[in-house]
């Protein structure tokens, strides 16, 4: 690890102040962050330890019935938040689908959503990568590959977003808090808080330096039911090859309202507005779930290749098959707990 | 190199100031500052768990802590929770289960599976329980995954399975 400066910020205006000097990053939950460290990918000349900021760590209710959950709340204690688990169960279900449980003693909300991809080549220094070493090249395009996007990639870059809790902060439609030195922080959708790679896939949000996510608000609860449903290589503690969160209303055998974004295939928890309007009104069907897939699927371009002879690899059909049966999951478990407002089986 | 940082904590309820460099993990601190070399470095990237140790009451991965991050707080380690005359419940069910092959990993299976077993009682779900809310019902499908975070390469799984059942239905809910 690189030797750094240390220091523990004492409030925000310190924080954001300290951290917009060039080479500082924040730091809380540290789990990937020193991962990173320890690899040499990433080498902060300082650190800005955030988690001693009184009043980060608290998940409240809003004015308008949503939910304002500081950016140094826990996974675990998010997942496990009564509010959270009866209001916005798909938000519990996806961070209990992600890490163990060491990790999302430690990870913070925040952290969580500026994680870097797992892309092997992003962490490996002696490969080049884009991401890493803007201009080096992309070693992780046209051989076996897993944890790669399919949507929203460029030629200089197949990064994946690798969270789980993300992609249900996205379906709940989340907006990021921020603070900012020397100026009113901001709110952010995911959308834009992500930056697309581009020619610069180095530079992954909007973030201004010494800008720091100080919390992320809910809207009010969606109601419905809510599945996650997540595809990956071993059963537990492993990243998602593909996730999909659904929120669902089903009333008398017809969609009223149908939200989806994928996980495991963008460099952002991916939604598409197109696929969600043309679930409204209609009854399911497997026709419709196609033509949703489709949709959402339409411009996915999967660079990673099978084998010598180039075949393309396995992930845009893992999305469409994992799109159906979430779609198909939410619907059976509306259909089998019909009566109660909200949650799982709604 | 950086002016060293002191770093003021309970360990196994011993207060200990702790001189070194910024990036002093707190794992290489229990291990090469402290002694306490029951806290292993398998991985050293947060996969294995063997370093696991209880921070605050709750388990975490020490070798992903930076030590300079946590003065003022309160560590256990394996050699906090029991020694050879006076075991630790899960200790021995791990002993008399037979649940360990080469021992490497051991500590931070006790030590993981001592806070699990709070997180049971907290009524904490996981990927694996039926529903969000009520009581979990601490089966082996449950232990196993709350459990994933710690690896055993002798793949002794079945029988720290049944250790920590064992526990669990010894001490009830």
């Amino acid at each position: 690890m690189n030797p750094f400066a240390y220091h523990r910020a004492r409030d925000e205006q310190d924080a954001t102040a300290t951290a917009a000097d060039d080479g500082t990053s924040f730091v809380a939950g540290a789990t990937n962050l020193v991962d990173l460290m320890k690899l040499g990918v990433k080498t902060p000349g300082r650190l800005v330890d955030i988690t001693r900021i009184e009043g980060l760590d608290r998940i409240e209710r809003t004015d308008d019935g949503g939910l304002r959950i500081g950016t140094l709340v826990t996974n675990s204690d998010l997942a496990a938040d009564p509010v959270v688990r009866r209001d916005y169960p798909v938000l519990s279900r996806a961070i209990l689908a992600g890490a163990s449980g060491q990790l999302r003693n430690k990870a913070t909300t925040g952290g969580n959503l500026l994680q870097h991809p797992r892309c092997p080549y992003f962490q490996d220094l002696a490969m080049p990568c884009n991401m890493r070493e803007p201009g080096s090249g992309c070693a992780a395009q046209g051989g076996p590959m897993r944890l790669h996007a399919i949507l929203g990639t460029s030629a200089a870059c197949i990064a994946a977003h690798p969270g789980d809790m993300g992609v249900a902060m996205g379906v709940l439609d989340a907006a990021v808090e921020t603070a900012r030195p020397g100026q009113e922080g901001r709110s952010l959708s995911l959308e834009e808080l992500y930056r697309l790679p581009g020619e610069r896939p180095d530079i992954r949000t909007v973030l201004e330096p010494g800008e720091m996510i100080r919390a992320v608000v809910l809207p009010p609860p969606p109601g419905g039911t809510h599945v996650y449903r997540k595809v990956r290589d071993r059963a537990s503690y492993a990243f998602a090859l593909v996730s999909t969160a659904v929120v669902l209303r089903l009333e008398d055998g017809y969609i009223q309202a149908g939200r989806i974004a994928l996980g495991g295939v963008a460099p952002r928890p991916w939604r598409n507005p197109h696929a969600e309007e043309a679930m409204t009104g209609e009854p399911p069907s497997e026709a419709l779930f196609d033509r949703v897939a489709n949709i959402l699927l339409a411009e996915a371009v999967d660079r990673s290749a099978l084998g010598r002879d180039g075949a393309p690899g396995f992930k845009i059909d893992l999305a469409r098959r994992t799109i159906r049966a979430a779609l198909w999951q939410a619907v059976e478990r509306s259909e089998g707990g019909a009566g109660k407002t909200a949650g799982e089986a709604a | 190199m950086q002016t060293p940082l002191k770093t003021t904590l309970s360990i196994n309820g011993t207060r200990h100031e702790i001189e070194g460099d910024a990036r002093l993990t707190l794992l290489d601190a229990l291990r090469d500052h402290l002694g306490l070399t029951g806290s292993k470095k398998g991985c050293d990237h947060g996969q294995c768990g063997a370093c696991t140790v209880l921070l605050n009451g709750r388990r975490v991965n020490s070798c992903l802590t930076l030590l300079c991050m946590h003065d003022g707080d309160e560590v256990t380690t394996i050699e906090g929770l029991g020694t050879p005359d006076t075991p630790s419940d899960l200790q021995r069910a791990f002993v008399d289960r037979d649940g360990m092959q080469c021992g490497y990993c051991t500590p931070g299976q006790i030590c993981s599976a001592t806070a699990m077993i709070e997180e049971i009682r907290q009524g904490w779900p996981s990927h694996a329980s039926e529903g969000l809310e009520g009581e979990v019902a601490p089966t082996p499908a449950e232990i196993a995954e709350r459990m994933s975070g710690n690896l055993c390469r002798c793949g002794c799984y079945p029988n720290i399975v049944d250790a920590i059942a064992d526990v669990i239905a010894e001490e009830g809910p």
